[in-house]
């Protein structure tokens, strides 16, 4: 931060003056000039108490020399004395970028003059050590990354610190938290198609009644007739019923089928593997009022590196 | 009269102005030059206002104490950038009147949570934690989804965040007219959902 001459003089004059000031007292306050001899009453009582004429402890004054000696040979090291930037040229980060541009900019010129903040070092120290590891593993394709036990550990790592607060630790998911370990795909589980979910995040689109002019009615047989497709018991009165609705267009994402479109992220309705619930009641729900799950990018936050990494984890998963 | 020590140590009065005058110089140096800095008085580059929602959200925040145990503040520490994101910097918290920095973490710190998490999984992690994340011994705020907000002092506090920075234009007329309608209704887990939902993007 550099800030207006005005400023640097007012603290740097300031702490100079409040540093001599105390040395100054300390000195004056180590002198007897109380015109009493050191030991002797200094003429005043309460209850029997009588003050005397002490020194300063010795052992108190000299630390207070010394931390004001400290003090001083640390603002001659380091940036304490407005704008003065220290003997080592030492800073912390770099506080005053307004943005990631000026951060990345801040850092090139930074590392031009040699003067790396301290966080940086310890950036540049890491990407030193754990650079090489992860560019080898960018540039494996990832058919090949899946066979590397070590590369699907760090990738076990990654996804506990980044994916296991909506897939869960153990990758099994929650409702409306898609179950990665189940071999069912919303969006395809090709390893392309699982980096590009990671990379550039998902959105879920299924509006209520799939935007379709479906009555309330309707629902307990779409409901049954879903059933059906998943292989479950049921009405088949009922269902043939729920199938009529169901040609009003939810074959349009869902496929003529039920097997769903990984392109828009239906799912694949003759399994059972459900992300919401395979209840009648929950399939109710969520033709009723839609669902529209949404898949974070994580290009931005992670890194292609770490993504191509945790991809490989992810496949593994559910082929073993 | 003589100035002595009798004098201070006899008159309390004057001891205290001292005493105060003595312990101001910190202040004086720390404090006084960063209230006058452009580093920490103007927003960094893309730096949004809150809106209606969000402005709300916040409040909801401050009330149900999340600062408690979530920092707002991402220091330059390898260790913290490596799950946080970019460290935080002083232009990004001039919109907050009082900031939101904290002081402890037993949950993770949220200046960069916006877009990390889906508003699906907020809604279900503030209503249960437990449901998402079976580990967290975050307490559940299932009141948020019941309570609904009416807006009636939206306007308001979106004006006077405005005042607090009269030289930025922070919200048009159009806005502060519209903002008890784009708040009536949602419920207090929407409105803090949006919040925390904008946070920290400017530096990502």
């Amino acid at each position: 931060m550099i800030m207006s001459n005005f400023w640097s003089i007012w603290i740097s004059v300031l702490t100079i003056i409040v540093i001599a000031g105390c040395a100054f007292i300390l000195y004056k306050m180590s002198k007897n000039n109380t015109g009493i001899d050191e030991g002797e009453s200094m003429g005043h009582s309460f209850d029997g108490i009588e003050e005397l004429n002490n020194p300063l402890p010795k052992w108190w004054s000299y630390m207070f020399y010394i931390t004001i000696v400290f003090g001083i040979v640390y603002l001659v090291m380091y940036p304490g004395l407005g704008n003065y930037k220290g003997l080592f040229g030492w800073t912390s980060s770099n506080q005053s970028v307004r943005s990631i541009e000026e951060s990345k900019a801040a850092v090139e010129a930074a590392k031009a003059e040699n003067r790396l903040s301290q966080y940086d070092r310890e950036v540049a120290h890491a990407e030193e050590q754990y650079g090489p590891i992860f560019d080898a593993y960018l540039a494996t394709p990832l058919e090949e990354l899946v066979k590397n036990e070590e590369a699907l550990k760090v990738g076990g790592r990654l996804f506990l610190q980044n994916c296991a607060q909506c897939h869960g630790s153990d990758a099994r998911g929650s409702k409306g938290f898609p179950n990665l370990t189940d071999g069912a795909w919303l969006y395809g589980g090709e390893l392309a198609d699982i980096k590009t979910t990671l990379m550039n995040g998902r959105n879920g689109m299924m509006p209520p009644k799939g935007g379709l002019p479906i009555e309330d009615s309707e629902l307990e047989g779409l409901a049954e007739y879903v059933v059906k497709l998943s292989g479950g018991e049921h009405d088949a009165a009922l269902a043939a019923q729920g199938q009529g609705s169901f040609m009003k267009g939810c074959f349009a994402c869902h496929g003529m089928d039920g097997t769903g479109n990984k392109f828009m992220g239906a799912p694949n309705l003759t399994d059972d593997a459900w992300v919401y619930g395979g209840s009648r009641g929950a399939i109710i729900e969520s033709i009723q009022y839609g669902r529209s799950g949404v898949m974070p990018a994580w290009k931005d936050i992670l890194g292609e590196e770490k993504v191509h990494v945790i991809t490989a984890y992810v496949y593994s998963l559910s082929n073993k | 009269m003589k100035f002595s020590h009798e004098l201070i140590e006899k008159n309390i009065g004057l001891l205290g102005i001292f005493t105060v005058i003595a312990i101001s110089f910190g202040g004086l140096v720390q404090i006084t030059p960063l209230l006058f800095q452009k580093d920490t008085t103007e927003p960094v580059e893309g730096l949004k206002p809150y809106n209606a929602l969000q402005i709300e959200g916040r409040d909801i925040y401050v009330r149900e104490g999340c600062y408690n145990c979530h920092s707002q503040m991402i220091r330059p520490l390898r260790a913290e950038t490596e799950r946080y994101g970019h460290y935080s910097v002083a232009g990004e918290s001039v919109w907050d009147h009082p900031f939101q920095w904290g002081s402890k973490r037993t949950g993770p710190d949220l200046a960069r949570v916006g877009g990390r998490y889906s508003d699906k999984w907020h809604e279900v992690h503030l209503i249960d934690p437990r449901a998402v994340v079976p580990q967290s011994n975050m307490p559940a705020y299932p009141w948020l989804a019941e309570n609904t907000l009416d807006g009636k002092l939206t306007r308001q506090k979106m004006e006077i965040l405005s005042n607090f920075h009269p030289e930025h234009n922070l919200y048009t007329e159009e806005e502060l007219a519209g903002a008890q309608k784009a708040v009536e209704g949602k419920t207090e887990l929407e409105a803090l959902i949006a919040y925390l939902q904008s946070l920290g993007h400017a530096l990502k």
